[in-house]
């Protein structure tokens, strides 16, 4: 059975849907579909077991001016994500710098940094609990032996979200595989000019290396923007949002919302006010990107 | 971008020059060794407190020695909940989730990379625009179709969206068929449209030509979606409510609420559930450095 030209297209145009068929139907059922549902949801005062009525942009006036739990998980979000990414990002470049010289056991070294990120998550959870134990974890250990004073890490409202942000930069060994990768494409001839001139390894670095780096660093930076926005199972394991709702990550709040006390309206109103804030950073990351993110070629 | 991942995790190079050994160098191993150190802690912490028993890890200043090793905190952990059953719960999502990333990925990159069909830019275009819908968006509806379908406690839930491309978590999955559909057109067309003429059918071509090429991009996908499913945990945590449904990290989790203060019980059930998958990172050491490096690509 040989085929023709016209045969072929006819195939083609067969299989294509048909393979295409499982995606299709994914992208209106766990996608397009929910998204719509939950922008109706958003607008009734819907409560699990309940009756349901439209309520027009109720919840969302609610939550924008009559809801200091909202406000105050909105701001311990932002103050999260504040207190990990510059860190992390700072963390993983300079990892990757160090890597990215000439050193004996690098695999070693590297292998050693890369571990902690692949630890799973609940886990790393669990270990870092007994970590922030303030009468017998190794942190406050550590402190006693260099005569500080401890700290209540978690337990405490002020020192909650940068104990849990020191938790997240432990597992920045991705981040840094993705910048070795980033500083040992760049190409070669570039610091061979600068030395060619008379430069030193500051002029390299900061005339080669960081403006070469700096579409990685962007990258970077957008998705633990996003992940970090997003935070939820360490947070929901170690303290539920406590003390006093200092470590309530957006999330876990809208987590509580929905499923603790089952206002599923409201909650929906909840998430579609994060994908917004979560577009529109990322739009605004992309803005100023323009002013910072170098481009091989000047174009995008 | 392949040859850079590769000498990302490749042996360094032995440098012909010997004038290594400068100040700067000093700096540098004294830099590297505090910086390991630091990063190596916690995970012996984790393991030698896996090993005590409650009269040691109590003492204070840490000891770093278990004295006696406490083996059996592993056996006395795993038993006191049904980790067994935890682990084998783990697997069968595994088997039932990755499959399906694996299975749509392929026939959805094909499709996208290879076939002609009125509509695909379109249908492309959709998905990967929703690959950037953040997972908390659509977890209420979800919840309330999964419920209408009746499906709350079971696996249905967590396993099913993954044979419709919606992959581990939305964007997981978007991401693997983007992946593939870039491997895919590396691929010589030359050699399906052979086939095709001989009257072969798609399938018959992915299966025959395409797949044997693709085993690195497809253990990449296989190895990440592994370790999404072992990691998953707000998926879980909503939809399996009966105990004998719950996966390692749950069983985990509700294993603190049970064992407050032991910690060597608590540790050692940890242990065990990081153990697979460093174990997983030092088989597949090159396929995770891959994908970690192919999702830098974008910038």
């Amino acid at each position: 059975m040989r085929r023709n030209k016209s045969g072929l297209l006819r195939m083609e145009r067969r299989w294509g849907m048909l393979l295409a068929l499982p995606v299709t139907l994914g992208l209106l059922f766990f996608a397009i579909g929910p998204i719509v549902a939950s922008f109706v949801f958003s607008m009734t005062d819907w409560h699990i077991g309940g009756q349901s009525s439209f309520v027009g942009l109720n919840n969302y006036e609610t939550i924008l001016t009559k809801d200091p739990v909202f406000t105050k998980s909105l701001f311990v979000t932002v103050y999260y994500v504040l207190a990990t990414v510059p860190v992390a990002i700072l963390a993983a470049f300079g990892l990757a710098m160090l890597l990215n010289r000439k050193v004996k056991g690098l695999s070693v070294f590297r292998t050693i940094f890369f571990l902690p990120s692949i630890v799973p998550r609940i886990a790393g959870t669990m270990l870092w609990l007994w970590l922030f134990n303030p009468d017998f974890g190794l942190l406050n250990s550590i402190f006693e032996y260099f005569g500080l004073p401890g700290s209540q890490w978690i337990y405490a409202e002020e020192t909650a979200i940068p104990s849990i942000a020191l938790m997240s930069v432990w597992g920045v060994g991705n981040y840094m595989i993705i910048f070795l990768a980033g500083l040992q494409s760049v190409p070669t001839h570039l610091y061979e000019a600068v030395e060619v001139d008379g430069g030193g390894a500051w002029r390299k670095f900061f005339h080669v290396t960081l403006p070469s780096m700096t579409p990685t660093i962007f990258f970077n930076m957008v998705m633990m923007q996003i992940g970090a926005f997003q935070s939820f199972d360490s947070v929901y394991v170690m303290t539920q949002g406590g003390p006093n709702n200092a470590t309530l990550l957006y999330v876990v709040y809208l987590y509580r919302i929905a499923f603790t006390e089952t206002k599923i309206g409201y909650a929906s109103a909840l998430s579609w006010i994060l994908f917004v804030i979560i577009v529109a950073l990322t739009l605004i990351t992309f803005r100023t990107s323009r002013k910072w993110v170098y481009y091989e070629g000047g174009g995008k | 971008m392949a040859s850079q991942i590769s000498t990302a995790f490749a042996k360094p190079q032995k440098s012909t020059r010997m004038k290594m050994i400068g100040k700067s160098n000093v700096f540098t191993y004294f830099t590297l060794i505090v910086l390991s150190l630091l990063m190596i802690l916690p995970l012996i912490w984790l393991v030698r407190s896996s090993l005590m028993d409650n009269a040691q890890i109590f003492i204070f200043p840490p000891e770093w020695i278990p004295e006696p090793f406490r083996w059996s905190n592993y056996p006395e952990a795993l038993t006191a909940v049904p980790f067994k059953r935890f682990f084998l719960n783990t697997m069968i999502l595994e088997v039932l989730t990755v499959s399906g990333v694996l299975v749509t990925t392929m026939i959805s990159a094909y499709t996208f990379a290879r076939l002609r069909w009125p509509g695909k830019n379109i249908v492309f275009g959709v998905l990967l625009a929703t690959g950037m819908l953040p997972g908390a968006a659509t977890l209420i509806p979800m919840f309330v179709f999964w419920r209408e379908l009746g499906a709350l406690d079971s696996f249905i839930p967590l396993s099913l969206p993954s044979w419709f491309g919606a992959g581990v978590y939305t964007g997981q999955g978007v991401f693997a068929i983007f992946l593939m559909r870039q491997f895919f057109m590396t691929i010589p067309r030359e050699l399906d449209e052979a086939a095709y003429m001989d009257g072969a059918n798609p399938l018959t071509v992915l299966w025959h030509i395409i797949l044997p090429l693709s085993k690195p991009a497809l253990l990449v996908i296989t190895v990440f979606s592994f370790n999404d499913v072992w990691n998953q945990f707000l998926e879980p945590t909503l939809y399996l409510s009966s105990e004998k449904k719950y996966t390692m990290a749950l069983g985990l989790a509700s294993f603190k609420g049970l064992y407050n203060a032991q910690w060597g019980y608590l540790m050692a059930a940890s242990a065990t559930m990081v153990a697979p998958i460093i174990l997983l990172f030092f088989l597949a050491q090159r396929y995770f450095i891959e994908g970690i490096t192919l999702t830098g690509i974008k910038g």
